[in-house]
């Protein structure tokens, strides 16, 4: 695959071993600890549908360099999107400017590849399925959705692919490349009742091509979804406000770790201090039954990484084992500065960002219980079986996430559904409420996109049933 | 290691948009339009975009980033009768330009005959291009600009002992332009900076840590607040949020700070648009005409405003835009619309491609002590986090942060809770609007008092 980049990504511009020494050594001088340069190729095309018609659709294509030289606790950084060898020394200077000393270093550098297997396919998902075909099939989810219901009033479906072609060139003389396909598929519906207007969602993609909708008509089954959400959404009550006890169901509301836990188990935050988890490693964070993982290395998975956007193979980091916090996750710049390996979640939005460490499967591993044995055994509460997003304050621990679509479970049985409400906690302490862990690990559909410091990546989150004995439900019923 | 500033001026940012390049952008979407056409497109636009710049980020005094920032790109949108195709690029050789109208085409094929598509009409294309002032570059070298971030973060972390940790201080300076066609022969450029000095420190005591965070932001650097001004504020911001416990569930009136309340008029510009109008997806369909908050309350667009922020001559589609009220005397006067959604439902576009281009509520003569004053008992909100707002069903429901107040006076901070209701009823429910405005966002706002949420808490 290397090779295959460097072709593609290279030899258009001119650029080998020789140039990359000298680009290297432009911006690495005498004085930095570490610098590098991310090369990349991207094409993005989306489809859109409502009223019935694919009426609107696009395509981009982005390419640039992102040059980053480091130096304690400094980093450097400039870009261009001009892939021409002397844009790219002007990118290095600047990015190099931060020492704002130090030599130009000669380098010649025995380039070293990173092989890894790959996680997912290196074929272009834009080219999975022809454009008549892609309409064809945003066609035939608008007509399930429709066919659900009479209520369905309207039907909105976006089809959109990217494909990535990525080279990191470190100044400790590694090459890694990647090659990057994802899809995604969304169903939005809104259903009419004596006036009364609700909307569902469903949606579901990979690292994969077009096809993966195909399978067993999957893009039918999300337009199902979205149907069934909307449809129960219309005979919701007012929710209820106040702590609560929560089940969680399986699978996307495992939005509860990324916000929760995830966030501020991130390298950069613990590294300065300013996390609710700082200083926290071997404390007990959670109850005995949660252990939690982030595992870039599920095939053909949303946040999945062959290589992180620094050339580090993905792996699998247990964050919490049996309640006790083992790990952070770290890219290079952080792992460096804290002493221990990159867990390779170094990640970036483009050549045009700095990388920093993220999130890339987060999820619960599975416990015990039958999630029916999880309702039955409480007397009132609420369970949330689908979100919207939510956020989180890494530096108090209060987190977010809006649940979509929730019923109240009275005396051990789900009764009716309740409208969408906020859920507010508190991160270090939320884990400790977890009562009951479901034996249904199951990981989201491929939806997720996280942000911050203004950056977005793909990711994905899942988790078993959960009870948590105590979450404020922000509803308007007191 | 220490940095010693005066040296590093290696890279200074110096004004790049001038009339040559807005001359070679000209020729670039006129080269795209020329490309459409003869490649059979019965119409075209094109937009380009370029802006460069730099922020530097200070962390407990020392220097943690420098990023320099150079992005451009050109979009194209071509027609074929009501059959329509976009693409985009960031490469702007003449093969890639090609490319890219080819691929805008190659869409058109396949995409559905939309005859409410096509380009803004002709008579609404601004005939002027009104100067409103929006660029300003900053002669700032990368050493000022850390100096500045420097004094920023120090007057910050010096203000309080309880003061443990920061996330930096960020200063950033960008200018750029765009210039857009279309076949209706319109061709505009617009130049514009923006300039950005921010600070968010961390305070701790035996409860725990807070963090929070104060910016100041302008058209044009000598509007902006000081560095001082700015660390003082964040720190401040900061120590109040200490020691905070959550309220125990109940209704109450609520403040909306100034600097989060425009987020509820954001709501209101998020339902009168278009695309939510249309696709019957928004609980303000049809409510033209009516009454949606109390007789005294005025809103209104004016997208003219010299130096603003959401200041702009013409819409993503050329047409001109022109000041108008959106709520006169509590009844909404209109919507946000572009020329698809007004054709869609019948009406004329506003001028709204792209959004609202400074949305202004009429501020009251309250500031906010006097705001509180007349809320008495309730809820002073300062964040808001997440994302339960539905635009469809009006419902609301949303974390909190800010201050329990009784008899107009703050008693204690509170966090770890919600607000909910519909905002339907925020609207309506809007008593008093303050005096102290953010000028800081695209939409104005000071702070507003609402009189019953449900606030959600242990």
């Amino acid at each position: 695959m290397l090779e295959q980049v460097k072709q593609a990504l290279l030899d258009p511009v001119g650029i080998g071993d020789l140039e990359l020494d000298r680009l290297i050594g432009q911006l690495c001088g005498s004085r930095m600890d570490y610098a590098d340069l991310y090369f990349q190729y991207s094409r993005h095309e989306a489809w859109s549908l409502e009223e019935g018609q694919v009426k609107s659709g696009s395509h981009s294509i982005d390419q640039g360099v992102g040059a980053r030289a480091v130096m304690g606790e400094k980093s450097g950084f400039a870009y261009s999107d001009e892939l021409q060898i002397p844009a790219l020394l002007d990118a290095a200077r600047a990015a190099r400017a931060i020492a704002q000393s130090g030599d130009d270093k000669q380098v010649a550098m025995a380039w070293q590849g990173v092989k890894v297997p790959a996680l997912y396919t290196s074929l272009d998902p834009l080219a999975s399925l022809k454009d008549e075909d892609k309409i064809a099939l945003l066609e035939r989810v608008e007509a399930e959705a429709h066919a659900q219901d009479n209520r369905v009033k309207e039907v909105m479906a976006n089809m959109a692919a990217s494909f990535e072609k990525i080279l990191v060139v470190r100044s400790d003389g590694v090459l890694a490349a990647d090659i990057r396909p994802l899809v995604r598929l969304n169903v939005t519906v809104i259903v009419e009742q004596n006036g009364r207007r609700e909307q569902g969602h469903a949606g579901g993609g990979g690292r994969t091509g077009y096809d993966y909708f195909l399978d067993s008509d999957r893009a039918l089954g999300y337009a199902r979804e979205a149907v069934r959400q909307a449809l129960v959404n219309l005979e919701a009550d007012e929710p209820p406000a106040g702590p609560m006890t929560v089940v969680l169901g399986p699978g996307w509301p495992g939005i509860l770790l990324h916000e929760a836990i995830g966030h501020g188990l991130e390298g950069d935050f613990n590294r300065k201090g300013t996390s609710a988890f700082s200083g926290r490693l071997g404390e007990k964070v959670a109850s005995d039954q949660c252990t939690v993982v982030d595992d870039g290395t599920l095939k053909d998975r949303r946040g999945s990484l062959t290589i992180d956007d620094e050339g580090t193979p993905a792996q699998r980091t247990v964050l919490i084992e049996n309640g006790i916090l083992s790990a952070y996750m770290q890219d290079n710049m952080n792992a460096r500065l804290m002493k221990v390996p990159s867990t390779g979640n170094g990640r970036r939005e483009s050549y045009a960002h700095l990388p920093m460490p993220r999130m890339t499967n987060t999820f619960m591993v599975a416990g015990q219980y039958d999630p029916q044995e999880i309702i039955a055994s409480v007397d009132k509460g609420l369970y949330a079986v689908n979100f919207g997003g939510g956020q989180v304050d890494i530096t108090s621990g209060k987190f977010v996430f809006s649940a979509s679509e929730a019923y109240l479970i009275e005396h051990g049985k789900v009764t009716r559904p309740v409208k969408g409400a906020t859920l507010i906690g508190n991160g270090p302490d939320v884990l400790n409420r977890v009562a009951m862990v479901g034996h249904d690990l199951e990981l989201d559909s491929g939806v997720g996109t996280c942000g911050k410091e203004g950056q977005s990546v793909p990711v994905g989150v899942g988790q078993p049933t959960l009870r948590i004995d105590g979450l404020t439900v922000g509803g308007t019923q007191v | 290691m220490t940095l010693s500033p005066s040296e590093n001026n290696s890279v200074i940012t110096e004004t790049y948009i001038n009339d040559a390049l807005q001359a070679d952008l000209c020729a670039l979407v006129e080269s795209a339009l020329t490309e459409a056409k003869a490649r059979g497109a019965s119409s075209a636009e094109a937009a380009v975009n370029t802006s460069r710049g730099f922020s530097v980020t200070v962390r407990l005094g020392d220097v943690e980033t420098v990023e320099h920032n150079r992005d451009k790109s050109l979009g194209v949108t071509v027609y074929f009768g009501d059959h329509s195709g976009s693409a985009s690029t960031s490469d702007f050789s003449p093969g890639a330009v090609r490319d890219t109208v080819h691929a805008a085409c190659s869409i058109a094929r396949y995409t559905a005959e939309d005859p409410f598509g096509g380009l803004a009409d002709k008579e609404q294309m601004a005939t002027r291009i009104l100067d409103l002032d929006l660029h300003h570059p900053w002669d700032l070298t990368v050493s000022k600009a850390i100096k500045m971030a420097q004094v920023c973060e120090q007057v910050a972390r010096d203000s309080d002992k309880r003061i443990i940790n920061s996330e930096g201080a960020t200063l950033s300076s960008h200018e750029g332009i765009e210039v857009y066609a279309n076949s209706h022969g319109f061709l505009g450029g617009q130049r514009s900076s923006r300039h950005s000095l921010g600070c968010s420190v961390v305070g701790q005591d035996d409860s725990g840590m807070q963090r929070d965070q104060w910016y100041t932001v302008a058209r044009r650097a000598q509007d902006l607040d000081s560095a001082e001004a700015v660390g003082a504020r964040a720190a401040q911001r900061t120590l109040r949020r200490l020691n905070a416990r959550q309220l125990s569930t109940r209704k109450a009136p609520v403040i909306f700070e100034a600097p989060i309340a425009s987020s509820v008029l954001g709501h209101l510009s998020a339902a009168i648009r278009g695309s939510n109008l249309y696709r019957k997806a928004s609980f303000l369909v049809d409510h033209q005409g009516k009454q949606l908050f109390a007789p005294h309350i005025q809103i209104h667009e004016d997208p003219h405003i010299h130096r603003g922020l959401g200041s702009s001559a013409y819409d993503n589609e050329g047409v001109a835009t022109h000041q108008r009220n959106l709520v006169t005397d509590g009844i909404l006067q209109g919507y946000l619309l572009d020329s698809y959604s007004a054709r869609k439902l019948g009406l004329q576009t506003t001028g709204n491609a792209g959004g609202v281009h400074n949305m202004i509520i009429d501020p009251g003569e309250d500031d906010l002590s006097g705001l509180l004053g007349t809320m008495g008992e309730g809820l002073l909100i300062t964040e808001l986090i997440g994302f339960g707002v539905n635009i469809l069903t009006g419902d609301y429901s949303r974390g909190a942060a800010g201050f329990w107040v009784k008899n107009g006076e703050i008693q204690f901070p509170v966090d770890e809770i919600t607000v909910a209701g519909r905002l339907q009823d925020l609207f309506s429910g809007v008593v008093k609007v303050g005096q102290d405005v953010d000028f800081r966002k695209n939409i104005r706002t000071g702070s507003l008092l609402i009189d019953n949420l449900t606030i959600a808490g242990s």
